[in-house]
């Protein structure tokens, strides 16, 4: 791989090329669903392909290509750097990096356990048990179990030097309990929704998700939403569960931070940011007990944004984003940190594959861990609603105004958790509802989520995130619009 | 394939192969900061033995690579239970002809990519507003051959522009995707996004509500691409589609007519689904009742009728959908709407869609790009954005106007042919702050 890296470098440079930088990555995936007792999906991928981005001419040019020979290479340089020359047709000004050591080194993501080493009859009899389990409760009309895992190799270079191997396993598992009764469909979801939970790993993470305990639990929760009452709507304390306070950060934290978007470039899709750039230290983004990072480091966590470097050959590195509800830094590249006067990349540039041009993604974002435990917690809450696993998620493209809504919600009333409420949402202005946070819970209720589907660019490229969160209570939120006016 | 799986003693074995030629130019700022391209070719081999399926996908196509792929595919089968439903592999098929390469496009180069979205900037500039946006082009083929005789094969060749205009705080937003360049004009979608921009200054704050909406042809294409999934006959056997309980009653306005119609001359896509069978046009609504669903063949079987080619390749459990959704249209223009209406909302564009009640279809999302207040017939300026919760069947009940379809392209949703819509007591609950 590195002969192929070499020579497309050496010819991106014979071409004209100032900068460039190439990367091989092989990827290999694998599948699996149920539904309803019987196998859904089973598959399995792989793709192997180079990709190589170049300043000519002052301007960025990217080509990709399948064809793994000397030639194939050479001519992709050769259209990467005739590409970069096209765009210096509409350039504004010479593209300008801040600068970046060299490093030549090999890294390995946390795998106790290769998925692809595992026998397929035990990874399927665990989902068709899960899925049994929760097909056997009265009422379940719909029982679907997913696995699925990754394992990345990207060999990167660059032309000023570096050389650096990393090899990423993603295991991730999820299953799910649906009832459809009158006129309502409900689902509740283990351990979280949308695919369930995602981390850099091996099959240890599905060895600890007991599938079988949590399979019948939701299938009964999903049954008793039919009969639950509907969630009012007020304006309210709300405590939200930690899978749903990571989505949470996600959108309201995660991506307004992305310096890419501050700077405009993602305007006609992802959209833009209210963070403009006037607001870096000086926007009480949140409440004081609010503390935000943005970690790659192994340190951090086995998150889906966990890397020892970026695609740009940057180190992994954690940002204070928010420090005691002050706004305190963004997410950056070479370029965009070059563009507003940073002396080095935040290190977040990643690419979904050997196609796609590596852009500015969310490593983990993530709140750290408050004082209080949940039963302390909520013995301190005097009427709240408690609201746990997303269901829908929406934010404006300036990320101000979101809505979000989760599969169950319970009362709390005078320090205790009562009834089961059906239909949450709750709805708010980013900024309004960050400040009206005033408990975040402890170390112990923490957990490094895992999105594994946020999509970002053009061509869209979708890519893992880690969110690090534990439940948190937030004061005077309008709670159930969403549902107010059906 | 067919000759190594069969020296492998592989009883069924279906091929399929998709070569796909892509480049994009990005812009913003009025300037060019993204530009890539990419070529890549993906064999998937699908075996059947024992009643025992199984996909593997690679694009390492030298013959070891691909007899390792056909090994890995049965031993990935052969994993499993026995799956009695599993049915044997269509035999040869015959498909409508569609034509739908254009050279022109195909042969599309970066550097005429970037002169277009250079006039695109400029005359931003000499408006005082900044341009984003994309300009991509492509082609794509793909071949499917099973071992009892199936061949399919189709080509087609892709373009798109989509440009944001920013003047100060406002924005507005047009787009256009066809599978010939020529059929749209990069520089006219940035004077129309350029106009609209420029009116879409200091937007006044309303108080949410339910207003009547023009809703612009992409605006309707996200919200109405959602209800594409619930046709799938396997969804509403699973119990998690909108119809279920709902086939053959009139849940939309009567002048509601929607087909799936692959062969529509405004549609781009293959005339045969992922298992190769032959793509039906399918009315799935007539006037408001909702007339059919679309089919693959296992749920057909199971159903105890026909297939439609809307299959999914196998092995899935969301068995098929309809992507070709033509929304019958009227001839109303959107002037003539705004002209009629005494107080309203004209909308460009909706952003984040989600569902909200999956059997009511309430989705949530926002306006974004420009969002017009109409008052006694004529727009009086812009609006700020608003959230909307609205069912798309209320919606489609609720339908006053409709404009010519055309071929409309959006972000949340797949292209399909819609109209412009007049709705009365469109839902929106909250108000953001630009």
């Amino acid at each position: 791989m590195w002969d192929y890296c070499g020579h497309s470098l050496d010819i991106a440079r014979l071409r004209g090329a100032t900068y460039a930088d190439v990367r091989v990555m092989h990827h290999r995936q694998r599948d699996l669903t149920t539904k309803s007792g019987k196998v859904g999906t089973l598959g399995q991928s792989e793709s192997i392909g180079l990709g190589i981005r170049v300043v000519a001419n002052g301007a960025w040019g990217f080509a990709s290509t399948d064809q793994l020979t000397r030639d194939g290479v050479a001519n992709c340089a050769a259209q990467a750097v005739a590409i970069a020359r096209s765009s210096s047709l509409a350039k504004k000004e010479n593209v300008q990096m801040v600068p970046e050591g060299t490093y030549i080194d090999s890294w390995q993501g946390p795998c106790l356990k290769d998925p692809f080493e595992i026998p397929l009859e035990t990874q399927l009899d665990l989902l068709l048990a899960a899925d049994t389990a929760m097909h056997k409760v009265k009422g379940v009309t719909l029982s679907e179990t997913d696995m699925q895992f990754r394992k990345i190799d990207t060999w990167f270079a660059s032309s000023s030097g570096s050389k650096i191997h990393q090899r990423r396993v993603i295991s991730g598992c999820g299953i799910v309990a649906t009832v459809f009764q009158g006129s309502e469909i409900q689902k509740r979801s283990y351990p979280n929704s949308f695919g369930g939970q995602h981390v850099l790993g091996g099959y240890e993470l599905i060895e600890s998700m007991n599938l079988l305990h949590y399979a019948p639990q939701i299938a009964e929760e999903a049954v008793a939403l039919h009969s639950a009452p509907q969630c009012p709507e007020k304006r309210g304390t709300l405590i939200l569960g930690g899978s749903q306070l990571g989505l949470q950060i996600h959108e309201s934290i995660g991506h307004p931070i992305e310096l890419d978007r501050v700077l405009g470039q993602e305007a006609n899709f992802a959209g833009t940011s209210f963070l403009t750039l006037d607001k870096l230290h000086n926007l009480k983004y949140a409440s004081p007990i609010v503390n935000v990072v943005a970690d790659a480091r192994p340190l951090h966590g086995p998150g889906l944004g966990t890397f020892a470097y970026d695609d740009e050959g940057v180190p992994a590195q954690r940002i204070d984003v928010i420090k005691d509800g002050e706004f305190h830094g963004y997410l950056s590249s070479r370029e965009t940190a070059h563009r507003i006067g940073l002396p080095r990349s935040g290190g977040t540039m990643r690419a979904e594959a050997w196609n796609r041009l590596p852009m500015i993604r969310m490593t983990n974002v993530s709140i750290l861990p408050g004082a209080w435990t949940l039963a302390n917690l909520i013995g301190d809450t005097e009427d709240a609603i408690f609201m746990d696993t997303n269901r829908s998620w929406s934010i404006d493209d300036r990320r101000y105004q979101f809505q979000f809504s989760t599969e169950i919600a319970w009362e709390i009333k005078s320090g205790n958790k009562g009834r089961m409420l059906k239909n949450p949402s709750y709805s708010g202005i980013t900024t309004e509802f960050w400040n009206s946070c005033d408990a975040v819970t402890d170390a112990e209720h923490w957990v490094l989520w895992g999105t594994p589907n946020c999509g970002k660019g053009q061509p869209m490229q979708v890519m893992g995130t880690g969110h690090g969160a534990s439940p948190a209570r937030f004061r005077n939120v309008h709670i159930g619009k969403a549902f107010s006016n059906q | 394939m067919l000759r190594l799986a069969k020296a492998r003693g592989v009883p069924e074995t279906e091929v399929h192969i998709d070569e796909s030629i892509q480049a994009l130019t990005r812009f913003a700022n009025n300037t060019i900061h993204q530009h890539v391209a990419e070529q890549g070719l993906v064999v998937s081999i699908r075996t059947v033995a024992d009643g025992r399926t199984a996909r593997v996908t690679t694009n390492r196509v030298d013959e070891d690579s691909l007899r390792a792929a056909i090994d890995d595919c049965l031993s990935l089968a052969s994993h499993q239970p026995k799956d009695t439903g599993l049915l044997s592999m269509p035999g040869k098929q015959k498909y409508r002809a569609v034509r739908r390469f254009d050279p022109v496009t195909a042969n599309l180069t970066s550097e005429e990519r970037a002169r277009a979205v250079k006039s695109a900037c400029q005359f931003a500039e000499k408006h005082g507003q900044v341009a984003a946006g994309i300009f991509s082009s492509g082609q794509s083929q793909s071949v499917l051959v099973n071992s009892r005789g199936l061949a399919a094969s189709y080509r087609h060749t892709n373009a798109t522009f989509s440009v944001t205009m920013q003047q100060g705080a406002a924005a507005s937003w047009a787009k256009a995707n066809s599978g010939n360049v020529r059929q749209f004009d990069p520089l006219q979608l940035a004077k129309i996004a350029s106009d609209k921009a420029a009116r879409a200054q200091n937007p006044v704050e309303l108080t949410p509500g339910r207003f009547t909406v023009i809703l612009e042809p992409a605006a309707v294409l996200d919200l109405v691409g959602f209800l594409f999934y619930d046709f799938s006959a396997t969804a509403v056997a699973d119990k998690r589609s909108c119809l279920s309980g709902r086939l053959g009653k009139p849940i939309f306005g009567r002048n509601i007519t929607i087909t799936d119609d692959a062969y529509h001359p405004h549609q781009l896509g293959s005339p045969f689904d992922g298992e190769g069978s032959p793509r039906q046009r399918v009315s799935l609504v007539d006037q408001g009742i909702v007339k059919n669903l679309v089919y693959s063949r296992r749920s057909a079987k199971q159903a105890g009728t026909k297939a439609t080619g809307h299959g999914f390749p196998l092995p899935n459990e969301y068995g098929e959908a309809p992507l070709n959704l033509v929304v019958e249209g009227g001839k109303i223009s959107i002037e003539e709407m705004v002209s009629s209406t005494a107080q309203g909302l004209l909308v460009t564009r909706l952003w984040y869609i989600r569902e909200v009640d999956p059997y009511e279809k309430v989705m949530t999302g926002m306006t974004r790009d420009g969002l017009f207040l109409i008052e006694k017939g004529k727009i009086a300026g812009a609006a700020k954005n608003f959230r909307f919760n609205q069912s798309v069947l209320e919606m489609l009940r609720n339908v006053e106007a409709l404009g010519l379809a055309r071929r409309a392209t959006g972000e949340e949703a797949f292209e399909m042919v819609v109209p412009p819509m007049k709705i009365r007591n469109f839902q929106f609950s909250e108000v953001t702050k630009f």
